[in-house]
């Protein structure tokens, strides 16, 4: 199980237990305007089954203040093993405390804790915000480009 | 993508002095550094200061300082202070005439979309950040190959 790290905040990152998921499907809906509660309990299943998968959540004083979902996939799109930051999400009210740093930094270690030091994520082109936050930590782009079509 | 050459100049000029922040740096320094005449430098920096971007001393100990939020600027925002025709224009019904003209300026947008959204993703501090961690991993590197 994923180790709880605190900092000199009083930040805590540990494994998302279930009883965490009616506020991750809070904070998630508040920023996408939709509520999904099936997916994020399949994300939360998942964490158990596969041992590729993480789901972490950063608490402030034992309050949820944000959340992450790392997975490794391997020849995935013809791609030797990487890690993918499927998620990262941090509340309104908890921004500007690098509670965002903290999940990416702890999700980056456990995909190099499994010999992994590719980290790749995919967002929406128009989220400025979330694509400087993910430039800011170091990433940039990569080898891979999303193609996609309406079929007919 | 191509940028005149103030522009590259402003964004050169801007990384300097945001990478040492709360200094006052000489424009004869930016200039020398960058291999461009003063006079051009100062219109450069005119333009920049306007834009509160950065802030110009006069007389001794004087110079230019960076008194912007690094964590906030983009190069788009530095970008578009110097040009405003750098994407394709939006097309009208009369310049794409049939659906071929049309597919063609959708994939040239498709091109602009890409590239504006890397310039507003990319800020000052993380350009700074990004070559400290270059320099950092080479010097890594060579005092690794200076132990084998």
């Amino acid at each position: 199980m994923p180790m709880q790290e605190h900092d000199a905040t009083g930040i805590v990152i540990d494994a998302a237990s279930y009883e965490d998921l009616q506020t991750i499907i809070q904070i998630d809906s508040n920023a996408s305007g939709e509520a999904k509660p099936e997916f994020w309990l399949e994300c939360y299943k998942r964490q158990g089954t596969e041992l590729n998968s993480t789901f972490l959540v950063a608490k402030s004083d034992g309050e949820i203040a944000g959340f992450t979902i790392g997975t490794i996939k391997t020849w995935e799109f013809g791609s030797p093993a990487c890690g993918w930051v499927e998620t990262i999400i941090v509340a309104p009210e908890f921004r500007g405390q690098s509670i965002g740093t903290q999940l990416f930094d702890a999700v980056v270690s456990h995909f190099r804790s499994n010999g992994i030091t590719t980290v790749r994520t995919m967002l929406d082109i128009s989220d400025h915000a979330l694509m400087s936050f993910f430039r800011f930590q170091g990433m940039s782009a990569g080898p891979f480009i999303e193609l996609e079509m309406q079929s007919e | 993508m191509k940028l005149q050459q103030a522009t590259r100049y402003s964004i050169l000029a801007v990384l300097h002095m945001a990478s040492r922040p709360n200094e006052q740096i000489p424009a004869s320094e930016l200039a020398d550094i960058y291999g461009v005449s003063q006079h051009h430098l100062a219109k450069v920096l005119r333009t920049l200061s306007r834009a509160r971007i950065v802030e110009s001393m006069r007389g001794a100990g004087g110079g230019c300082s960076f008194i912007g939020d690094a964590r906030k600027i983009t190069l788009y925002d530095i970008i578009r202070l110097f040009e405003d025709d750098w994407l394709t224009p939006r097309t009208t019904e009369a310049e794409a005439p049939t659906d071929v003209s049309a597919e063609l300026f959708r994939v040239l947008g498709e091109v602009d979309r890409i590239t504006a959204a890397t310039l507003q993703s990319v800020t000052l501090q993380t350009i700074i950040n990004n070559a400290e961690r270059v320099a950092r991993r080479r010097d890594q590197n060579q005092g690794n190959s200076h132990k084998a």
